[in-house]
């Protein structure tokens, strides 16, 4: 039997997770700008930040449907993503429970919730952001119901962000291994 | 064979899905919804010191559209609401002209702004633009009343008869206390009856003319209705403000 040491993340993976992270972070930003009261009126140019802030946020998947549709370069990125989607029981129990041991595959099942929070909260922000780009092609109940619902994903994204980095910089050496690839191997 | 209750579920891929679906309900039904919790919010939101659940999506605050790169302070001593173009006498006014020597009036009415927010009671207090208007005396050539921003790009304007309803403002105080910078302070425009983005901030100049100049205001140039009646306009249907 050998072992070989894999990289926990490869270089596609990497790169379409640190696109994806810059793209998101300007979009977060400028969206905060946007909302927040007083930094609107301390920093001003809307126009600009709001151009910055719906073209960011439409690019955001390119990186990753790139590294998915990218042969078999996306092969590891495509089994990540399958299986931080696939949630088995144990992964159920690991976010009920509070002594946690360690996970039955590569993630554990509050990375898998972060990611689906990620990814809901995601598609929310982009159906409600089109209504709110193109406000009069829909009712105008609907602007309000936009708003509303974006106002609050946003809060939930925010909370969502934080969450991760601080966890992530409680994880030296999954930080590690996504900066370089290595640490946090795996044997198989 | 049984079907094997262990084997991982999509989960991630049906939260993604199911949150379409939220995200569609939500927008139907969302503003209902904020209304409902925004009364539900206020007992909290009037006597909260710290100002932070002002933040929250639904306590029914204003939220600020400030279109230019920094926005310059005026202090109100140093403020002066110039009035001119098709007029008799041109007029400068102090701060205090418009606090004190002026008749004041006070207005409660709601908020609405064009992109779907209202905020319910807000509490006005001016000098009505019409008194102003007759003070400097209006010539019969002009139809329309420009004002213009001390930020350098807002402008909007009104023709004449809108102009001089009794529910259109030169407001200098809000909610009883001075009108803030951030609400477009020392003095801005309040026009009772129209969408938020016809009542200027940061006033700075009213200009008597006669035709609608520079497509008759910031908002307008952009797409946004020249009469832009709450409710009437704008693809809205919202209830009256006035």
């Amino acid at each position: 039997m050998t072992t070989i040491a894999l990289p926990r993340f490869d270089v596609v993976t990497r790169v379409v997770h640190w696109a994806t992270a810059a793209l998101g972070l300007v979009a977060v930003l400028t969206g905060t700008i946007l909302y927040v009261p007083e930094l609107s009126a301390t920093i001003g140019r809307r126009a600009v930040l709001k151009d910055v802030h719906v073209i960011t946020s439409l690019l955001l998947l390119v990186p990753l449907a790139v590294g998915v549709a990218s042969g078999p370069a996306g092969r590891r990125l495509r089994a990540d993503l399958l299986e931080l989607s696939r949630w088995s029981t144990a992964d159920r129990r690991w976010l009920r429970r509070r002594t946690r041991g360690a996970p039955d595959g590569k993630f554990n099942g509050g990375q898998k919730f972060v990611t689906a929070m990620f990814g809901g909260l995601f598609v929310m922000q982009v159906l409600t952001g089109l209504i709110m780009f193109r406000p009069n092609s829909f009712p105008d109940a609907w602007r309000t119901g936009a708003t509303f619902v974006h106002d609050w994903a946003y809060l939930g994204l925010a909370a969502a962000v934080i969450g991760h980095v601080v966890k992530a910089f409680g994880e030296p050496d999954l930080m590690r291994a996504m900066m370089t690839g290595n640490g946090g191997e795996r044997k198989s | 064979m049984p079907v094997d209750e262990d084997a991982p579920k999509p989960i991630g891929r049906r939260v993604v899905l199911g949150s379409l679906g939220a995200a569609a309900l939500g927008v139907v039904f969302g503003g209902r919804v904020q209304q409902a919790l925004q009364k539900a919010l206020l007992p909290v939101t009037l006597h909260d010191p710290t100002g932070l659940t002002g933040l929250l999506p639904a306590a029914g605050r204003f939220r600020i559209y400030s279109v230019t790169q920094s926005l310059p302070r005026r202090a109100t001593a140093a403020y002066r609401l110039h009035v001119g173009g098709l007029v008799e006498r041109p007029l400068t006014l102090r701060y205090r002209d418009l606090t004190q020597r002026l008749p004041q009036t006070s207005l409660r009415r709601d908020f609405q702004c064009v992109t779907g927010w209202r905020v319910d009671d807000v509490a006005w207090k001016g000098v009505v633009l019409a008194d102003v208007l007759d003070e400097a005396g209006v010539l019969p050539a002009a139809t329309r009343v420009h004002f213009h921003s001390f930020d350098g790009t807002y402008t909007e304007s009104l023709s004449l008869e809108q102009a001089r309803r009794r529910d259109v403002l030169i407001a200098h105080t809000m909610e009883g206390k001075p009108v803030t910078h951030e609400h477009g302070g020392p003095v801005r425009m309040y026009v009772a009856p129209m969408y938020g983005y016809k009542s200027l901030k940061w006033l700075d100049r009213i200009e008597l003319v006669d035709h609608v100049i520079r497509g008759g205001g910031y908002w307008e140039t952009l797409g946004y209705e020249l009469d832009g009646w709450v409710g009437r306009s704008n693809g809205g249907h919202e209830a009256p403000t006035a």
